[in-house]
């Protein structure tokens, strides 16, 4: 048999790409060569946020984080999904600065957020340092459990006739479609690359760089936090493109756990926790969340980011092979932009017209520079 | 004749040697968990090296490890913390 598409890769991006093809009455078969969002969707925090300094990042992650809400009530309870909001949290007046101009970007998309005094800051998230500066709420943002809800939409796509293979890695791409490891042929009319930091592996020209991540949780009975917290720096750090870098990011599970983020690496592509940035993890949460202090942390682990070169995601056909997609690349947003990259996906394959603008996804935009390599 | 201290565990006061670990005095006095889970379910030492963390306790107000901590005279232990 023939698949219409076949998709590389079982984390949430390409689970909801076989989801929402499958449901579109495409013949799907989809390869993950280890578990079920087991990669970066496990490593992540699962946090849905809205990110508004790229126009187009917005657009993605708006999009996607309306369809994660509509998509809520439908969801396993082990998902886990919670309307969280978000609190960026300022440490000063230049951060309540920035905090306005995220607002007035938020609006241009049609998001609603409120500006937060110290007061109310206080009063919100009892937890927070005093002689915080106030922040900004966006109340549609949202928390869910990446890999049962990756788990989820695999189900999905098998319950509207996809074959989903698990346990198997793709050994090589070929003209019909792939190898698997064990010399089986799965023939496809498109192949659709979203298996991450992978994706190298298969087309050594695809510009994707590991980007090193550290989460901790702690024990329960920590005190109650019921916003996701993130401070203002926190894209200072996300942006930069050098160096080791740490912001205070923190989600607080229903549980009573707190799951701490976040680090940022490149040019470390060992999988093991340094304690160093753990250390970083901790003091920068300190900072913000001074009970911290008297909380155990349970566990730290590593994961990483799928990063490109303008940290936007690859999303459409990849120029330098026929029949060859790429949905890859999404760095921290996997999670978050995992429904709105099918969407695009489905669109651009079923002809149809694409929810926001696809361009500055599309993988031409390395094509110049890339096309020899291919 | 090894030497004993008296500590206590969810408020009993208890005999037992000093030498041993935290983890090991609750086993040796027959009280089993040190926690429950999310589901109410007993948990009890596993690794007895400070991985698992199966073993977490309140000692003397602080979360810790009961396998890497030792009993002292008049430690106050407090299970399922």
């Amino acid at each position: 048999m023939i698949h219409d598409v076949l998709i590389v890769g079982g984390g949430i991006v390409g689970c909801a790409i076989a989801e929402r093809l499958a449901l579109g009455g495409l013949s799907v078969c989809l390869v993950e060569r280890d578990c079920i969002g087991g990669g970066a969707t496990a490593a992540s925090m699962g946090h849905l946020v809205v990110l508004d300094d790229d126009p187009a990042e917005l657009a993605l992650s708006a999009w996607s984080c309306e369809r994660w809400r509509i998509l809520a009530d439908a969801l396993p309870a082990g998902a886990d999904y919670r309307a969280t909001g978000t609190l960026w949290v300022a440490r000063d007046g230049e951060e309540m600065e920035e905090a306005e101009r995220k607002q007035a970007r938020l609006a241009g998309a049609g998001i609603a957020s409120e500006m937060i005094s110290a007061a109310t800051l206080a009063r919100l998230e009892p937890a927070l340092a005093e002689r915080l500066a106030g922040g900004l709420r966006v109340p549609s943002d949202a928390v869910v459990y990446p890999p049962v809800a990756a788990a989820w939409l695999a189900r999905q796509a098998a319950a509207a006739g996809a074959d989903i293979l698990s346990g198997i890695a793709v050994r090589n791409l070929d003209p019909a479609g792939v190898v698997l490891a064990d010399g089986r042929e799965v023939r496809a009319d498109k192949v659709i690359i979203a298996n991450g930091c992978a994706a190298p592996e298969l087309l050594p020209a695809v510009p994707i760089r590991k980007r090193k991540g550290h989460l901790l949780i702690t024990t329960r009975g920590a005190p109650t936090v019921t916003h996701q917290l993130v401070e203002l720096g926190y894209i200072k750090s996300a942006h930069s493109t050098e160096g080791d870098s740490v912001a205070f990011n923190l989600q607080p599970r229903p549980t009573g756990q707190w799951l701490l983020g976040s680090t940022r690496q490149f040019d470390d592509t060992t999988t093991g926790v340094t304690p160093r940035l753990v250390s970083g993890l901790i003091e920068r949460g300190k900072a913000f969340v001074p009970a911290l202090a008297a909380v155990s942390a349970l566990r730290a682990w590593t994961g990483f980011r799928p990063t490109t070169p303008d940290h936007r995601p690859l999303i459409g056909a990849w120029p330098s092979r026929p029949g060859t997609w790429l949905a890859c690349g999404h760095e921290g947003l996997g999670v978050t932009t995992a429904l709105g990259t099918a969407d695009l996906i489905a669109a651009q394959l079923l002809q149809t017209a694409t929810p926001f603008d696809a361009e500055p996804f599309a993988p031409a935009r390395f094509a110049a520079e890339y096309e020899n390599a291919a | 004749m090894p030497h004993k201290v008296q500590i206590l565990i969810n408020g009993r006061r208890e005999e037992v040697p000093a030498h041993i670990s935290v983890a090991a005095a609750i086993a040796a006095i027959g009280q089993g968990a040190t926690r429950r889970d999310l589901t109410g379910a007993p948990r009890a030492a596993c690794c007895g090296m400070g991985v698992c963390f199966e073993c977490r306790v309140r000692i003397d107000g602080a979360e810790k490890l009961g396998c890497l901590t030792r009993v002292s005279q008049g430690m106050e232990i407090t299970t399922d913390a």
